[in-house]
């Protein structure tokens, strides 16, 4: 998958020194690699959003509405009524350069205007030309500078430059979020239809199929019968998987490239063995067949649009609660919005393991659980039972994903998992991992072949900290709960640090279960156990 | 979500904090405005004058420390050519000796707290 | 080039009260007209930004969680780094406002050979925020000497405590000394960075800059050119009581520092120091995370047009059928 042209060695000459010139007086470059193809038409027309028409962002004329500025500065005098984040963090930076160097575009690219706190003075200094009585007055001297369309494509460029993935915020003596930031500034872009592919599409797709790739209801079937039968092959067992049973207890939703992306679809095969084995009585919706939301890298109000039908779909199966698979910003999007924006979920019940008794509490009014929060649980009560070394093969690491690392804190569940399914795993160095975790640098909907150079330049952080492992360790398996990451990370792992392959964590619980009933033949990938001895289990 | 409630009580003790000597001193009522050390001695010349006095006596009586405990020199030669001893309990304390009302008038009123006594022994005051 | 302008205006202020007071004798302008002035516009600018900024919701709860949930009973949860309850939120942001925990965390990026990056800590920008904010507090509140009669035993205290080691005549205030070196590093720091410098702006050197003038002011005419204290709290007095009257007496030292006191007063409110204020309201830091256990309520949280599971069935009814999927309407 790694463009020929681009070299690591080229890549990693980094130079962080910034240029002499004042940012505002340097215009951006598009550049081929670092930016991403404009939405269709269609996907836009199909969403009804604004603006939609063909441009091209290397072209010099994008085609902006004739009033776009007004848009502009209306939409943000709306959103900075809106959010009280906004408005604070567009006051209260002292751009003490805390976060500069802890963004990995940054580290990656060098540019400064992929310092987070630069990236927000790309709108900070518009808000304040146009927003406050400083700037009005003292200009270019209070930091202001006019909105122009060079503006716009700086904004273009660098707010899908950004992953939202809030590392900076971390550090930040005020907690000032860029990601915030960027979703302002995407929201804004929109509104003059400067969208992109592989966000808005996506959208349209999953507006209308219920999930981002459009798989509709048959292919979803068939997708699931492929991977009964796969698993079938590998465990020996035919596992039972519901699709729209109505009345059944739980509705479990998943990011769609579980069912259909590699290596994510181990790891489906995973959660199918693991509820078998169980006997959970579960049920997928083909319509609610995408927990992910690329709404949330639109607008607010996207991502309220394609996540209402998790809620209604519970509500028309009759379920009593739901579980959620493994993705990153699908579960920022479940854990701090979809209660507010789509709640209250008052028609199901408060979520409790059917296995365990466990009482979700943190977990009561959303009602919605995360799989790694409800296997952590089987696990610690003994409901399953697993043989490590059948992950024999894999020296393990996790990388945390963003939005799950910072955006909701589940840091442990999965680790606790990871160590009970296999025997050798080695965290990564403490500065990249956990609240302080790298991005895969192609989060947010910004993972396309054409934004190749930008994504590796983004990810070298975070395959440094794996070259570390790798070469200590030797780590051949970089685990996470992440969609994107799984999607994204394998070039970025190929480019790097070859030789590390991706996988979901219930990748590794289906590889150690033990079955009732089982003939393993070997592991969900259908490659043989480390020594190729096929052990007998009862 | 506005928070208003938390929002109006943090504004509140901003208020209250920084308006805090406002009502102090209202509160209080009746309270001094000024410092009004007395003046008792019947001398008429100090050792330098007066304004000089208010703004650095302290920097004065330093120096006729070092003089005195380090150098050895007691005699302090004033700009009108008078002579004086140096020293604090005799020279200054002859003349104010109600330290009370004349030191402490201005030291406490500035919250200031010399550290003349830890050494010295603090003059007797004669009742007036 | 900021940093110059920024150099040049607070000259230029300086110049002001020089002339103003020391030329044209102006003492009731730069003694009670200004303060005056400066002190309403601070507290009326104060209240109007919190004011602002309070108009706008909250409508989603999204605090940067940094540690683990609190999710089932056995996985201990970071109270402090992910706060599950209002509790734990205030101490969250009592420690972030008085010990600046997020710039404790810092590190340093540094590429090396490999190519590798690594991430060394560092804790300048900590240490020299840190020491700068403390001393600026301890210095405001030892200047509650002038303003309170008679002097507040917890403001003696603090004098005392912060002359602890009695160097010289005055007695050397810890914080003067740390609050120069302090400021100092801030302004070096921001202009030999090179990303630092690349970002800064008028705004973040004026202050500073600001800030400087008032302290070596004070120091100034604290150790060295000397003024009449009692002078000096008769005209706070006078501000308190609202019986202003500038005596005077009073050297011009005092009156170029109490000019910068109050261009600072002044500018507070629409600048980026603002930051006091702020950081309280920061809904990445002040918010508990239990978004799942709490419902968050969006006041402006409207209905949008979604694709219903009608419509859906309706669009992929047959197929459905032949897949053998359970539909609503046959």
């Amino acid at each position: 998958m790694s463009d020929e042209k681009l070299k690591s060695e080229q890549l990693a000459d980094i130079d962080y020194n910034p240029p002499s010139k004042d940012w505002m007086d340097v215009k951006p470059v598009i550049k081929k690699g670092t930016f991403n193809y404009p939405a269709v038409e269609a996907s836009e027309k199909y969403l009804d959003l604004p603006f939609s028409r063909k441009w091209d962002p290397r072209d010099d004329d994008w085609k902006l509405p004739e009033n776009w500025k007004e848009i502009v500065l209306k939409g943000l005098k709306d959103l900075l009524g809106k959010y009280r984040s906004f408005k604070v963090f567009m006051d209260i930076c002292v751009r003490c350069g805390a976060c500069a160097d802890k963004c990995h575009f940054y580290l990656g690219s060098g540019d400064p205007k992929n310092m987070p706190v630069l990236r927000a003075e790309l709108l900070r200094s518009v808000y304040r030309n146009d927003f406050t009585t400083a700037g009005k007055i003292f200009g270019k001297l209070a930091g202001a500078r006019e909105l122009t369309e060079d503006v716009i494509k700086e904004w273009f460029l660098y707010f899908y430059q950004c992953t939202e993935c809030r590392r900076c915020s971390v550090f930040c003596p005020y907690g000032i979020d860029t990601a915030e930031i960027t979703m302002m500034g995407r929201e804004l872009l929109n509104k003059l239809g400067l969208g992109i592919d592989w966000i808005n599409t996506p959208a349209a797709n999953c507006f209308r199929t219920g999930n981002h790739l459009g798989i509709q209801p048959h292919g979803f079937k068939d997708s699931v019968d492929f991977a009964v039968d796969d698993l079938l092959d590998f465990t020996g067992i035919r596992v039972e998987a519901p699709i729209n049973k109505k009345g059944a207890e739980i509705l479990f939703v998943v990011p769609s490239a579980d069912y259909f992306g590699d290596p994510h679809y181990f790891g489906f095969l995973g959660y199918l063995a693991l509820f078998h084995e169980i006997g959970l009585d579960y049920t997928f919706s083909t319509f609610a067949s995408e927990g992910g939301n690329f709404g949330l890298f639109h607008s607010a109000e996207m991502m309220k649009r394609l996540n209402a039908k998790i809620y209604a779909e519970a509500r028309r199966l009759g379920v009593k609660w739901i579980i959620g698979g493994e993705c990153g910003h699908m579960w920022r999007v479940l854990h701090q919005y979809m209660d507010t924006i789509n709640g209250p979920a008052d028609f199901l019940e408060e979520p409790v393991s059917p296995i365990t008794g466990t009482k979700f509490e943190n977990a009561k009014s959303t009602k919605m659980v995360h799989i790694a929060e409800f296997t952590a649980d089987l696990i610690k009560h003994n409901k399953v039972k697993f043989d490590r070394s059948r992950n024999d093969h894999w020296i393990v690491t996790f990388h945390d994903s963003c939005n799950t690392a910072r955006g909701m804190g589940i840091l442990d569940e999965p680790r606790y998992i990871i160590r009970s399914t296999c025997n050798n795993f080695y965290d990564m160095p403490e500065n990249t991992i956990r609240e302080q975790t790298f991005c895969c640098g192609s989060g947010s909907g910004i993972g396309t072949d054409e934004n190749l150079e930008m994504r590796l330049r983004g990810g070298f952080p975070r395959a440094n900290a794996v070259k570390y492992v790798r070469e200590k360790h030797g780590v051949n398996l970089l685990t996470c709960m992440c969609a994107i990451d799984k999607a994204t990370l394998p070039a970025v792992m190929d480019f790097w640090v070859p030789g590390v392959e991706l996988a979901g964590v219930h990748e590794l619980v289906g590889n150690a279960l033990i079955m009732k009933g089982e003939k393993r033949s070997g592991d969900l990938r259908g490659q043989p156990f480390k020594g190729e001895e096929v052990k007998e289990h009862v | 979500m506005y928070d208003a409630g938390k929002i109006i009580i943090g504004l509140v003790v901003f208020l209250a904090l920084v308006s805090y000597p406002i009502w102090y001193d209202a509160a209080r009522g009746d309270i001094p405005t000024s410092a009004d050390p007395k003046i008792v001695t019947a001398e008429k010349e100090c050792v330098a004058p007066t304004d000089y006095m208010k703004d650095s006596h302290m920097d004065l009586l330093n120096q006729w420390r070092d003089d005195v405990v380090r150098k050895g020199v007691r005699v302090y030669t004033a700009e009108s050519g008078r002579k004086f001893e140096m020293s604090l309990s005799h020279t200054c304390m002859d003349c104010h000796s109600n330290k009370s009302e004349f030191c402490d008038e201005c030291h406490n009123y500035a919250g200031v707290n010399p550290y003349c006594w830890d050494c010295h022994i603090e003059p007797e005051e004669v009742q007036q | 080039m900021n940093a110059f302008y920024a150099l040049f205006a607070v000259i230029l202020l300086l110049l002001v009260a020089w002339v103003g007071v020391g030329t044209v004798d102006l003492y009731s302008l730069f003694g009670i007209i200004i303060p005056y002035l400066a002190f309403t516009i601070f507290i009326l600018g104060f209240l109007y930004r919190i004011i602002k900024w309070a108009i706008s919701p909250v409508p989603f709860r999204i605090p940067t969680t940094c540690g683990q949930q609190k999710s089932l009973p056995w996985l201990k949860s970071s109270k402090l780094d992910n706060p599950h309850n209002a509790f734990w939120t205030i101490i969250r942001m009592a420690l972030e406002v008085l010990t600046f925990r997020s710039l404790f965390r810092s590190t340093r990026a540094e590429l090396r050979e490999g190519p590798k990056i690594t991430y060394g800590d560092t804790k300048w920008l900590w240490a020299g925020g840190l020491a700068f904010h403390w001393a600026f507090l301890i210095i405001i509140l030892r200047h509650y000497r002038f303003f309170v009669e008679p002097v507040p035993a917890f403001v003696l205290y603090l004098q005392s405590m912060d002359g602890l080691f009695q160097i010289g005549l005055p007695v050397l205030y810890i914080t003067d000394a740390v609050i120069v070196v302090a400021a100092s590093y801030l302004f070096v720091r921001r202009v030999f960075i090179p990303q630092v410098r690349y970002i800064s702006l008028f705004a973040d050197y004026f202050p500073l800059f600001l800030i400087g003038g008032i302290a070596v002011t004070g120091i100034l005419m604290r150790y060295f050119t000397k003024i009449d204290v009692s002078a000096v709290k008769e005209l706070t007095l006078g501000w308190i009581n609202f019986k202003p009257a500038a005596p005077e007496g009073i050297g011009i030292m005092f009156y170029l520092h109490l000019f910068l006191v109050s261009v600072l007063f002044a500018y507070f409110p629409f600048s980026k120091l603002m930051h006091l204020g702020g950081i309280f309201l920061s809904p990445a830091r002040n918010l508990a995370n239990n978004n799942r256990a709490k419902r968050h309520v969006n006041p402006w949280n409207y209905d949008v047009k979604v694709h219903t599971y009608e419509e859906y069935e309706d669009e992929f009814r047959e197929v459905m059928k032949e897949a053998d999927l359970p539909v609503e309407k046959e």
